[in-house]
């Protein structure tokens, strides 16, 4: 992988007031691709927080739930008692973001099997919408919001969003089908920026989170 | 890193922090799926029934690994004989989403791996020592797993394994650059990974363990020991309560720095499986001397 960009985000000006502190961004840690966000994270200044218990939510501004298998983390959402939590996080105003398996369960409807998903994001997903590793593939999207030059998009065996509600905002889009999408407090991608080193889509989400404190 | 390959080690990223299960039947499969297990692997037997039963172990039949393939919506893994390209080729053409060329099968070829750059399909293979790993990640393993020694439901050679592997590693960042290509010459690895790797002070791709797991805490002291997931052959299917060691053994992963945590999941699971004292062992016995 290429060279690290420089951090985009809390970039005190000379002469302005000193910036606020920096919003408290936790990344869920039962499985996946949690340490390569908060690598992601900590190229932007901010150590985040790793949540295996509902108990680490309190005082966050913003949450990561990162790619993996939904279907492993669901099972934790629900056993472990972190379910109810994550919606009270979500009603309290915290901000969400999620990436791929992260996408799934934000989800109002999943697909390809169906399963059981905290539904704050209004779209309907299809797991494994490419198919099986064998299509997992890179490319570039763009977006209007993040600017030049396209986002690089790593898909891993990657969900396909095949409809979304009123109030999403599709942000970019992948093969026609929207790719990363946002409601309110709450983003998705389908494929992984934390495999790249552009650190975009995390900056914009941690502006998110810290307008949402 | 190449685009193919950043596919390849992308998914093993994102099998981080889970359990990957040996099963030999759909049924099996959707118990590991149940219980949370990131990733099953397809083989004809597990270890401890190759082991118990000699004669020749090689990939499962293509039947059940379509059997398998249908009833998950996890990735599925798949065993090949250490060598058997030909294995590969069926099983990357069935879409199997990762493959192990494993030294648990009988070995086709006694001196050469696959080359594995020459598929799609990612591979994982197992090693003893950082030498073994460099010359799998060389040949393009994009997931590197310990030996350990799989079918004893003993923790002991992974351990060994995973601290042979960490002890090399930190050896390696403390060289100067001049002492790097003797290095590489101990090690029978190429130069050029075993300078990113100095320079890094970690392998380039993700490292798992593998071979003895038989209960959670033992999943969790593989965890603590630097791997990034856990591999289950034996220890879930010849207990005495696959469902819940299953689930504990998922648990445990995820929460293995958590002791409150591994006490309760470690609670209620009725008999592990077995264990052979690998010390006793006839050297012709061990699978983890096959393919260096």
């Amino acid at each position: 992988m290429g060279a690290i960009p420089e951090a985009t985000t809390v970039d005190p000006r000379p002469g302005s007031a000193p910036s606020p502190a920096p919003p408290r961004i936790g990344v869920l840690a039962l499985q996946g691709s949690f340490a390569l966000h908060a690598a992601a994270l900590r190229r932007l200044g901010i150590e985040a927080v790793e949540v295996r218990r509902a108990a680490a939510l309190a005082g966050l501004d913003g949450l990561i739930i990162p790619g993996g298998e939904s279907s492993t983390m669901l099972k934790f959402l629900l056993e472990e008692d972190l379910f109810d939590p994550l919606l009270a996080f979500h009603r309290a105003g915290g901000a969400l973001y999620g990436t791929c398996a992260g996408a799934i369960l934000l989800a109002r409807t999943v697909e390809n099997p169906a399963q059981e998903s905290l539904g704050v994001l209004d779209i309907e997903i299809q797991r494994n919408g490419y198919g099986r590793q064998l299509e997992s593939h890179v490319g570039a999207c763009s977006c209007s919001e993040l600017g030049e030059p396209d986002l690089p998009l790593v898909m891993i065996r990657g969900p396909v969003i095949s409809e979304t509600g009123p109030r999403v905002e599709v942000l970019a889009e992948w093969r026609g089908q929207p790719a990363f999408v946002r409601e309110g407090r709450v983003l998705a991608t389908t494929f992984h920026p934390e495999l790249t080193d552009d650190t975009r889509i995390h900056a914009y989400f941690v502006e998110i989170a810290a307008e949402a404190r | 890193m190449s685009t193919e390959f950043r596919l390849k080690t992308g998914l093993a990223d994102m099998l981080k922090g889970g359990a990957i299960m040996d099963v030999t039947n759909a049924e099996q499969a959707r118990i590991a799926e149940d219980a949370g297990a990131v990733s099953v692997m397809a083989l004809e037997r597990v270890p401890a029934d190759i082991r118990r039963d000699g004669g020749v172990a090689r990939m499962s039949s293509p039947e059940k690994i379509r059997e398998i393939i249908e009833s998950v919506s996890i990735p599925v893994m798949a065993k090949v004989r250490i060598g058997h390209f030909v294995e590969a080729q069926i099983l990357q053409q069935m879409g199997v989403d990762f493959v192990d060329e494993s030294e648990v099968l009988t070995p086709a070829d006694e001196e050469n791996h696959i080359d594995k750059h020459s598929f799609e399909v990612p591979f994982v293979c197992g090693c003893r020592n950082l030498g073994e790993a460099l010359r799998r990640i060389g040949e393009g393993a994009a997931l590197i797993r310990t030996k350990g020694e799989a079918g004893s439901g003993n923790i002991v050679e992974a351990v060994r394994h995973l601290r042979q592997i960490g002890n090399e590693l930190r050896r390696l960042t403390i060289l100067t650059d001049d002492e790097l290509m003797s290095a590489a010459k101990e090690l029978r690895a190429p130069y050029e990974i075993v300078r990113m790797v100095a320079r890094d002070g970690r392998l380039p791709v993700p490292n798992f363990a593998a071979g003895g797991v038989a209960t959670p805490a033992d999943a969790a002291l593989c965890m603590q020991l630097g791997a990034e997931s856990v591999f289950v052959g034996s220890g879930i299917f010849k207990s005495t309560d696959p469902e819940q060691r299953a689930k504990a053994i998922v648990k445990a992963v995820t929460h293995y720095r958590d002791p409150a945590m591994l006490v309760e999941v470690s609670m209620g699971l009725g008999e592990p499986m077995r264990g052979l004292d690998i010390a006793t062992m006839p050297e012709e016995e061990l699978l983890q001397t096959r393919g260096n």
